[in-house]
């Protein structure tokens, strides 16, 4: 789109406007000739570049304008060529947005790789190529990621057939035990861990090399659960169909939130304003998903960490089982909600009000006491630290290098929330707190999850107090929003919310039809999984556990 | 066992019943004795029955249940061991990590291809007799991601499935209620591994028997078995 229609978009992009125009000017200069077009996004200036000048102008962005944190790499075909986009923001200002796009030719689709100047880039544009079909040229291990290595073609690529039968041999996945070997020579062992391991929390399949009992490599091979969630949102159309999708992206109850990030990426695209009475019901589902969400991880953490089905698995268990009724009471399902709508959420609170403020109120009393409990039964336990401290060190600047977000980042010292730093929702007008750690290990990340829940706590607090004295009158839960959408042709938006595990990221391109063009996720959990290897090298390999534990990865997420 | 008539305990009280037992043989050597059990048994001290039937009873009652989380249905499927649903008041709710310890899998979620010949995998580890529960749409048909090009129309394209309990992700009790049904089918002497599926049942209809095992044993190529992911052309 033009820069000239700029002004006339959402209000939160106005409010970055007044700043980026300088800006934009400084990047201008900065890339200088290297940026031979423009092709602004909806959230971001957006600069064309030759494909052999990705490492400069991505490591100028990040030396000299301070954009460090490579959100996403999003890769599509057009009918003329193949793109790559780059989105670049800032850890210390995530609104300070800009993309770098990429193209290359149809015929020779090779365009410089990122990875040595971001690390997340290593995973990103083998995704890239593996389901779209672009190369990177020095990548160093450009490989398929998601699908078998057998697979034949690009799904995501115009030309490929879907009704194409694909042969998946038993041989390419034989005993996964066998390749276990002793390396004659250097003295280490291979070892799989997973695909169906109870340790991997779903289907991540961790090849690791040992030397003794400690770590020498350590390669997580995902794939295991990609079920085209990309595809299958590109499918449906804006106003209904897409909803549903986002709850099983990351299925562990955190559907609100999931639901969220595709909400605001639409709303923004069709420019639509959602009441604010929808606002504080959205933040109020979301912060109780966020709830469960942790409570969950701190069960499987300590299953990790002590064995099988101990009392803090029963406990947290239990804890979210009492959202899970509210939740239910609230959208009418216990997991896939598919509560909220485009410009407002599906409807009211459930009658009778009272009895719903009731028993969210004595969870949220409840709740401190169990916070205690918690307390007591693992960081206060001895053993739970001498595991956990000191193990899984993930340093601040490593983690930004490898685009963590969320705990993962918080737990290292990264101070980004987008809650805060990009508002949306209510959040802004609540009175609540980041929890940052500096500890960088597992216990930094545990501490961090179980102060978040209380953060969370606060939020809902104050959202039933203002639901509760909403004038009856007012009480709008849906914008009025057009049976069918139809953005108009070429607009292209980034947009992310602060999910359960981190930056929940939603591109859409719009094609003028009803169904998005292209429709990218960006998951925080297949960036947070990446810095594995960083964390766990050198350690033992019970440490390796607990740290992909304390990951907290959703591989619904991860492959999507 | 003892009687045609319903007894007392389901209707009345649920402490154990001793009026058979009290009048044929007194009153019990001690509290201990007088289990549910005990009367189910009745005065006599045995029973007899076949022992298959009695090993179908036993492998109803006693299951042991596969620790296999893939996808969201895994989550539901936690909730159905942990607090509050616990499959464990059913005798089946001891999840085991190894397939060589499990006898019954439940399969919770979406299989894509990647994941199909581990899971195929997994199941021929386990030891006969081996029963599979169904969890969700998406083992049923692919579910919500049927139209993925990655992902498989159901998990019985891979391996028999005993019992298909529907839904998105179906409720604990849902799951509850099928890994019952299963229980009672085994106890019934119902559930046995289907091998061969129904359509090409159709196929091979007409072919006695024998040849038909012979005909689908010749199939397989045990060096390298290959399994198709695209089942449009199948009927």
């Amino acid at each position: 789109m033009s820069t000239g229609t700029e002004p006339e978009t959402e209000p939160e992009a106005e409010l970055t406007e007044p700043g980026s125009e300088t800006d934009e000017a400084a990047l201008e200069s900065l890339l200088g000739e290297r940026a031979i077009a423009r092709d602004d996004h909806l959230n971001a200036p957006g600069f064309v570049i030759n494909p052999n000048d990705v490492q400069s102008v991505l490591s100028d962005l990040r030396d000299e304008a301070g954009y460090d944190h490579l959100s996403c790499v999003t890769a599509q075909q057009y009918e003329d060529r193949y793109e790559s986009i780059y989105h670049m923001k800032k850890f210390a200002d995530p609104t300070d947005e800009v993309s770098i796009v990429v193209p290359t030719t149809v015929d020779n689709p090779v365009s410089q790789s990122a990875e040595p100047v971001f690390r997340t880039a290593d995973w990103h544009e083998r995704e890239a190529y593996d389901l779209v079909g672009v190369e990177y040229e020095d990548h160093p291990d450009l490989r398929r990621i998601l699908l078998p290595e057998t697979w034949q073609g690009h799904p995501l690529s115009k030309d490929y057939d879907q009704e194409k039968p694909q042969l998946v041999t038993l041989t390419e996945h034989q005993n996964p035990i066998q390749p276990d070997h002793r390396d004659a020579e250097s003295d280490t062992m291979f070892l799989n861990i997973g695909p169906h391991h109870p340790a991997t929390h779903g289907v991540l399949h961790v090849k690791t090399v040992l030397d003794g009992e400690t770590v020498a490599d350590v390669e997580p091979d995902i794939g295991y659960l990609h079920r085209c969630e990309e595809q299958m949102c590109e499918q449906g159309t804006y106003r209904h169909q897409i909803m549903p999708y986002p709850d099983r992206w990351d299925y562990v109850s955190a559907g609100l939130l999931n639901e969220w990030a595709y909400a605001r990426a639409i709303e923004d695209l069709a420019d639509i304003e959602v009441p604010e009475y929808a606002q504080i019901i959205r933040t109020m589902g979301s912060e109780l998903c966020r709830i469960a969400s942790h409570m969950l991880a701190l069960g499987t953490f300590a299953l990790d960490v002590y064995g099988e089905f101990t009392a803090t698995f029963m406990y947290t268990f239990r804890d979210r089982e009492v959202i899970q009724d509210i939740l239910e009471d609230l959208t009418g399902q216990r997991m896939m909600f598919n509560y909220f709508r485009v410009g407002g959420v599906a409807w009211d609170l459930p009658e009778p009000r009272e009895e719903f403020f009731e028993q969210t109120r004595e969870f949220l009393n409840e709740l401190p006491t169990k916070v205690g409990e918690y307390n007591d039964l693992i960081t206060g336990n001895e053993i739970f630290q001498t595991r956990c401290i000191d193990t899984g060190v993930l340093e601040t600047e490593v983690a930004k290098d490898y685009g963590c977000t969320g705990p993962v980042a918080r737990g290292s010292g990264v101070d980004y929330d987008l809650r805060r730093d990009d508002p949306y929702g209510y959040y802004e007008q609540l009175d609540w707190d980041v929890i940052t750690r500096d500890g960088c290990d597992n216990y930094a990340r545990v501490l961090c999850r179980m102060e978040e829940v209380e953060e969370s706590a606060k939020i809902i607090e104050q959202c039933l107090d203002l639901l509760e004295d909403w004038p009856e009158d007012e009480r709008d839960v849906q914008a009025n929003v057009p049976r069918t959408l139809k953005p108009d042709a070429g607009t292209e938006i980034y947009r992310a919310v602060e999910g359960a595990k981190g930056e929940l990221g939603i591109y859409i391109r719009s094609d003028g039809s009803d169904k998005p063009g292209r429709f990218k996720i960006r998951s925080p959990c297949f960036s947070n999984l990446q810095a594995l290897e960083e964390m766990s090298e050198g350690e033992y390999i019970p440490d390796l556990i607990a740290s992909l534990g304390s990951l907290d990865i959703v591989l619904g997420e991860v492959d999507r | 066992m003892s009687s045609d008539e319903p007894r007392q305990t389901i209707y009345d009280s649920t402490a154990p019943s001793t009026d058979t037992r009290d009048a044929r043989i007194g009153e019990g050597v001690d509290d201990r004795f007088n289990s549910k059990l005990r009367e189910a048994f009745g005065a006599s001290p045995f029973i007899l029955t076949k022992f298959d039937e009695f090993m179908n009873w036993v492998r109803g009652n006693s299951m042991f249940m596969l620790q296999f989380g893939i996808a969201c249905c895994s989550i539901e499927m936690m909730h159905t061991y942990a607090i509050k649903h616990d499959l464990d008041r059913f005798g089946a709710g001891v999840p085991r990590a190894s397939p060589r310890q499990a006898d019954v899998m439940i399969v919770p979620g979406t299989i894509v291809s990647k994941f199909g010949p581990r899971m195929k995998r997994v199941y021929d580890q386990m030891p006969e007799p081996k029963f599979v529960v169904g969890m969700g749409s998406c083992t049923i048909s692919g579910g919500p991601f049927q139209e993925g090009y990655n992902v498989v129309k159901g998990a019985e394209e891979i391996i028999p499935i005993d019992i298909h309990v529907p839904g998105c992700p179906p409720r604990p009790e849902a799951l509850l209620y099928g890994v019952l049904k299963l229980q009672e089918r085994i106890r019934n002497g119902e559930s046995s591994a289907v091998v061969v599926k129904p359509y090409e049942l159709e196929e091979f209809g007409d072919l006695p028997k024998d040849e038909l095992v012979q005909k689908l044993a010749d199939q397989i190529d045990d060096d390298d078995l290959v399994m198709r992911y695209n089942w449009a052309d199948s009927p």
